[in-house]
């Protein structure tokens, strides 16, 4: 057998064709170059063009922005004693959906944040398209733990603040309330809501498919907590205001009440009380009405109460002096413009002292009669009367006042005592606070240590004159006699009944009965007004209703401000020397109460 | 020249190198800080919740009506008479 020869020595037609290793070569490497080009090209795609996109892509799939809570400032009191306190709580929020997905779970979460577990089931189906409800808002940082224990998927927590009020009733108006959300809805909290409230923060996290926290990553905002602030209010004095006020409201069974003690000195706000309050630590049941600040947002007539700013207008026109011209107040009755101005007593010839420690109307409104118009008025705005203090509370009144132009002649003599205007015991309290720093008015404030502006209101020969003759209010035969008195301590004041304004004209068996007053009266340092509405049981006098707690507010606050005795030993100024340091042994001497009745049927 | 170019190219390399792992190095550094920054700011915040808790818990203790009502029925102090006052004078 032959062997078939091969054919490896003649490159056969095939090979021939084909192409030649070189060029085999080029083409796999232009093709391998090609696909790698290709490869690059998108690289370049994805890491440099689109690098963006998918970055942001990434990053929202695990990067979280969380805020950081901040706490907001705490308000103290001028000792330092806190009287808004914010504490972290815990609000616990979940994602419906994944909640629902563990059915198995939520029997016990329902008990742990005190729910009835279909009510949970029903709440978390209604918002089940939502991916973010609360559960629970508030809860104590311990109940809040056992929750998150629990381990269910898509419950988380969140920190938050609560406030806290430890006088609770006490200072709630001043204070106000926050909201949930911690911003402040009423009061200081509102006022300086900005100051107190500090910027939240912000910080990116990483977090996993279960939304905990697996790493920080950055810092995005540095939070800011809040910033404190000190008031000009002393707890103490607050406390006593407050006590006195509610058991005279609760035992004359009057409708409301307030009081407001200001440092003359410095125009600074050391108490200020009203009833009826609320609980700002428990806000939910409490009624709005009760809520008002009422020194500052409700207005009353001043009543007698305004006779001594008359008598500073009388004194600045020059005409008056302190013991004279007498006037004749008559019997008690004085027919002016078809119109009877009463005074509970015949009085006689007063001098203007004795208008004011006998509260004559005939005499407030005689003397007025012969004053210019313009003066009375520009005297009662200097007062700051007609026009909001300016102390940045929210929600304070004006008041209200004619301007003096528009004035009648009848209008003027009932303007006198102190009908016809309207003011707020903070306008009032400022007044007299006015008269005892020697007539120089400061912006009533609530922060201890501002600086406010003072204003020269009055000759200070004049706002001595009157806190002189206000003294003669609590001596025997003045009206305030003697239930403002202070032992060792010399009181200068003015007692107030008015009769209320309802609609269509005064109410006849309504009143407001006040008391305003300056001590210590030979050196003054705080001036106080007590304001009690409608007392029904008993007396509705000013000096028998409001005087007992000014003096036992007072007595209280002199002790606690360090103010020393200006009338050691005696009972009023002026009264026996009962020891040569002091009281000693004996009882309040005996004096005869003259009634301060306001003037009835008025024409407003 | 040629040995100064590739001297130059040997220090820029080193200089490459040592900033490549600088950068790494100054990354982790960062991530440890935050994390201990974190971790103090959080020291700080318990502290500062602590405080405001103790602060709260003194107010209320301190609370005015609870003193007077401790003072006048437990301990049964009264407020002096106004006779029974002497004043001191230095």
């Amino acid at each position: 057998m032959k062997p078939r020869p091969r054919t490896t020595a003649q490159p056969t037609r095939r090979r021939t064709a084909a192409p030649s290793t070189r060029r085999r070569m080029t083409l796999v490497v232009a093709v391998l170059s090609l696909a790698s080009l290709g490869l690059v090209a998108r690289a370049f795609d994805l890491q440099v063009v689109r690098k963006e996109f998918y970055q942001n892509q990434g990053d929202a799939r695990f990067l979280r922005e969380l805020p950081i809570a901040v706490s907001r400032g705490t308000i103290f009191d001028r000792n330092g004693e806190p009287l808004a306190v914010s504490t972290p709580v815990v609000s616990i929020w979940a994602n419906p959906s994944q909640v629902l997905e563990s059915e198995d779970k939520l029997p016990a979460l329902a008990k742990a944040i005190g729910m009835d577990e279909g009510a949970l089931k029903q709440y978390l189906m209604q918002r089940s398209e939502r991916e973010f409800v609360y559960l629970k808002r508030q809860m104590s940082p311990d109940a809040a733990q056992a929750v998150i224990d629990l381990a269910v998927p898509g419950v988380n927590s969140q920190r938050e603040f609560r406030r806290f009020y430890p006088s609770g009733p006490v200072t709630a108006h001043v204070l106000g309330f926050t909201n949930i959300d911690d911003h402040g809805q009423e009061g200081l909290e509102l006022a300086f809501d900005d100051w107190l409230a500090g910027k939240p923060g912000a910080k990116r996290v990483i977090r996993d498919r279960m939304g905990h926290v697996v790493e920080d990553v950055e810092l995005v905002r540095a939070p800011q907590p809040g910033r404190d602030i000190t008031l000009s209010i002393d707890r103490r004095i607050q406390f006593l205001a407050y006590n006195e006020l509610k058991n005279t409201i609760e035992q004359s069974d009057a409708d409301s009440g307030s009081m407001v003690i200001i440092d003359v000195r410095t125009g600074e706000v050391l108490a200020m009380a009203n009833w009826p309050t609320y609980n700002p630590n428990a806000l939910r049941g409490s009624n709005p009405s009760s809520r008002r600040n009422r020194a500052m947002t409700d207005v009353v007539e001043p009543g007698s109460t305004i006779k001594p700013f008359v008598l500073a207008a009388a004194l600045s026109s020059g005409k008056y002096t302190p013991n004279g011209p007498l006037i004749d107040t008559g019997n008690g009755h004085f027919y002016y413009i078809s119109h009877d101005i009463r005074d509970t007593h015949a009085n006689g010839m007063l001098s203007p002292t004795g208008i004011l420690a006998k509260s004559s109307n005939i005499g407030a409104a005689k003397v007025a009669i012969t004053l210019d118009a313009g003066l009375m008025y520009d005297t009662y705005r200097g007062f700051g009367f007609g026009a909001s203090t300016n102390s940045g509370f929210p929600g304070e009144a004006a008041g209200y006042l004619k301007p003096g132009k528009s004035w009648g002649m009848l209008e003027k003599a009932i303007l006198a005592y102190g009908y016809g205007l309207n003011v707020t015991p903070l306008q009032l309290a400022n007044g007299y606070a006015t008269i005892a720093d020697n007539g120089v008015m400061h912006l009533p404030t609530f922060v201890k240590g501002s600086d406010n502006e003072a204003k020269q209101i009055i000759d200070p020969k004049i706002a001595n004159e009157l806190v002189q003759m206000m003294v003669s209010v609590t001596q025997p035969g003045g009206t305030g006699a003697p239930y403002v008195w202070i032992a060792n301590y010399g009181v200068a004041g003015k007692t107030g009944t008015a009769h209320k304004a309802v609609a269509g004209g005064y109410a006849k068996n309504n009143y407001s009965s006040a008391f305003a007053g300056i001590v210590p009266a030979s050196d003054p340092r705080m001036a106080a007004v007590v304001v009690i509405d409608n007392p029904r049981k008993g007396s509705y006098y000013g000096a028998l209703v409001s005087g007992p707690v000014f003096a036992k507010v007072m007595d209280g606050a002199l002790r606690l401000m360090d103010v020393p005795p200006d009338n050691i030993g005696r009972w009023y100024v002026g009264g026996p020397l009962q020891g040569q340091n002091g009281l000693t042994g004996n009882k309040q001497p005996v004096v005869e109460p003259v009634d301060d009745a306001p003037v009835e049927e008025v024409t407003p | 020249m040629k040995v100064l170019g590739g001297i130059f190219m040997l220090i820029l390399i080193a200089a490459v190198l040592s900033t490549a792992i600088a950068v790494v190095w100054t990354r982790h550094e960062s991530r440890v800080l935050f994390v201990e920054l974190t971790r103090l700011q959080n020291v700080r915040d318990d502290l500062n919740i602590e405080y405001g808790k103790l602060e709260l818990e003194q107010a209320t203790w301190a609370e005015p009506r609870r003193v007077d009502d401790e003072s006048r029925q437990k301990l049964g102090m009264v407020n002096p008479k106004p006779q029974d006052i002497q004043l001191v004078r230095q």
